[in-house]
């Protein structure tokens, strides 16, 4: 399926990144090539086969609903890039 | 010291015929004197490295025989490092200091081996040349106008460089067999679910596994030994024993039956490089295995299948990376949206937000069902190819990259053509089969890798294979020139 400018402007939407008017031209011939690639995918004959989403078709393990991890709040927001009174500082959504 | 294996350094150790400050002191100051030559190192741990061979001297002299104890490794930047950067390749990681350590650097720590450094990969484990890390390329050792391939190329280069006995890494799509085989090493991807996934940055979930980059089979044994292990915090890893994989390594391959895929030798595959498998075929038969023409006929689709699912699972898994808790944060912006755009666009690498693209362009509505669910099951009919193998052959045997190590920018205008440069190596991790690579030749100078798959579980199986083959090849001891 090809794409064109309008397609990658709403995946740089969606997918949250920011496409400059520069490259948006070699980001969508770029795309266009990998999605040709994929589009070998629909020659295969896929009507009776269930997808596989793992190897083994394991499902997640479960455990019991225990709190068993310590509180590290100060230690992962060390690494943050801006915190105050335990929170984490992002600019103002709502004025 | 450097020119020994891994093995070797161990029984020093025990010996005492060396100490792990002497053995750690030699490859570090090798890290200073020669890696500027081929950037395999993002970071050097001096000081952690010699504090922890000081405890393993201390532990050594207590009687402690764990083979690993003293022993200096060094660790894919992938792997989280408690209190040591861990970068996976990305300025977007460029200042995280990981507040806990991965499994697998936990279980080599708890027996007492030595961390040298975090080497240097493709951002996110995405590429197979390590022409994509923030950190600059890695210089192939063997060839150092060409790559080391990707993305392990860091620990590849540092083991094949000797400044580094052994090395993590790991293969999402071949990421670990690929740089074996460009740098003349032995790569083994585990079984998807037999090494621990916690505290390694994810790529693509259902594909990622870790894995040893050593010099031989019998090093990887050792080192597989270490990193295998049940894991309650990965809820994919499997709880299943594990075997002593050094126990094996000397059993008779008599009675063994190798399959030949038709598909593995067609177009696009060097003639150096299928001459050199070729040879080790005969090298097999000649050891007592049966070899037998097998067909993987969904091979030709692994490639789409991989790019519609590791991109798919890329895209989810790197949404974490958003500018607010950790990593890198764009300056001033504007509102909540713009930071996320801003902060994602200036640390991402061109490859990486092409992969992420990909991915929510496949899981996008309208596209889910002719893509992603299309390619999940594909991925259930190449998986059925190999089940179908097995129940005829021990283990599959063929190329494990279609060329040789290639010039740095032959490939890096062209994304296809550096896809296909795993075409080999896809299939095992769709199907999660365990896969590795050992050294069979070399062409133009440069090394070829053979690729040994095995059945699930069946790691003991190849390494006995590649031991064996090593026992009467010496392909493994060959050396690049200038490593001095």
């Amino acid at each position: 399926m090809a794409v064109d400018r309008s397609d990658i402007v709403k995946l740089g939407e969606l997918a949250r990144l920011q496409i400059s008017e520069e490259t948006i031209d070699e980001v969508t011939r770029r795309l266009g090539d990998v999605l040709a690639l994929v589009d070998q995918l629909q020659a295969a004959d896929t009507d009776a086969v269930k997808p596989m989403a793992h190897p083994f078709d394991a499902v997640q393990r479960l455990r019991a609903d225990e709190v068993t991890e310590p509180n590290q709040r100060d230690a992962f927001q060390a690494i943050a890039p801006a915190t105050e009174d335990g929170l984490y500082l992002v600019p103002k959504v709502i004025d | 010291m450097h020119n020994k294996t891994l093995a070797e350094l161990s029984a020093g150790l025990q010996a005492k015929t060396w100490s792990s400050v002497e053995l750690t002191q030699h490859f570090l100051d090798r890290i200073k004197r020669l890696d500027p030559n081929y950037n395999s190192f993002i970071t050097v741990t001096e000081d952690v490295a010699l504090a922890q061979a000081k405890a393993a001297d201390a532990r050594l002299a207590a009687g402690e025989t764990h083979p690993l104890c003293g022993v200096p490794i060094a660790h894919k930047d992938i792997f989280c490092t408690q209190g040591v950067k861990t970068t996976c390749g990305s300025k977007m990681l460029d200042n995280f200091i990981s507040p806990y350590d991965a499994t697998v650097v936990a279980n080599f720590q708890a027996a007492g081996a030595v961390m040298l450094g975090k080497t240097n990969m493709d951002e996110f484990a995405m590429g197979s040349s390590n022409e994509t890390s923030f950190f600059g390329p890695v210089k192939n050792p063997w060839a150092t106008g060409c790559v080391p391939g990707g993305s392990s190329g860091g620990s590849a280069a540092a083991v094949a460089a000797r400044l580094a006995p052994g090395a993590t890494a790991t293969d999402t799509g071949g990421s670990i067999r690929q740089p074996a085989a460009l740098c003349g090493l032995t790569g083994l991807k585990p079984t998807y679910g037999r090494v621990s996934r916690w505290g390694m940055i994810a790529f693509a979930s259902s594909l990622d596994q870790a894995g040893p980059m050593t010099r031989t089979a019998e090093d990887a044994a050792l080192m597989l030994n270490t990193m295998a292990s049940f894991d309650a915090k990965d809820s994919t890893n499997i709880d299943r024993e594990v075997p002593d994989y050094t126990a094996s390594l000397n059993d008779s391959l008599a009675g063994l039956t190798l399959g030949v895929p038709k598909e593995y030798f067609g177009e696009g595959l060097n003639p150096g490089t299928q001459a050199a498998v070729e040879a080790a075929i005969k090298q097999y038969e000649a050891l007592g295995a049966t070899i037998k023409p097998i067909s993987l006929p969904h091979s030709h689709l692994a490639v789409p299948a991989y790019y519609v699912i590791a991109p798919a699972e890329c895209s989810a898994n790197l949404s974490r990376f958003d500018g607010v808790r950790y990593g890198h944060r764009c300056e001033n912006p504007a509102d909540l949206a713009d930071l996320y755009k801003r902060s994602r666009s200036e640390a991402f690498g061109e490859e990486v937000q092409r992969r992420i693209l990909v991915g929510t362009y496949c899981l996008s509505a309208g596209y889910y069902d002719a893509y992603y669910r299309k390619a999940q099951k594909v991925r259930r009919l190449i998986k059925q190819d190999f089940v179908d193998a097995f129940k005829e052959v021990d283990l599959v045997i063929g190329p494990t990259s279609p060329s040789p190590a290639f010039a740095f920018g032959a490939k890096g205008a062209d994304p296809i053509a550096m896809y296909l440069e795993d075409i080999y190596t896809i299939a095992t991790n769709l199907a999660g089969l365990p896969g590795m690579s050992l050294p069979c030749g070399l062409v133009d100078g440069k090394p070829v890798g053979l690729q040994l798959i095995g059945n699930y579980f069946e790691e003991a199986r190849m390494l006995n294979a590649a031991h064996q083959y090593q026992q009467v090849t010496d392909f493994h001891q060959q050396a690049p020139a200038d490593i001095a």
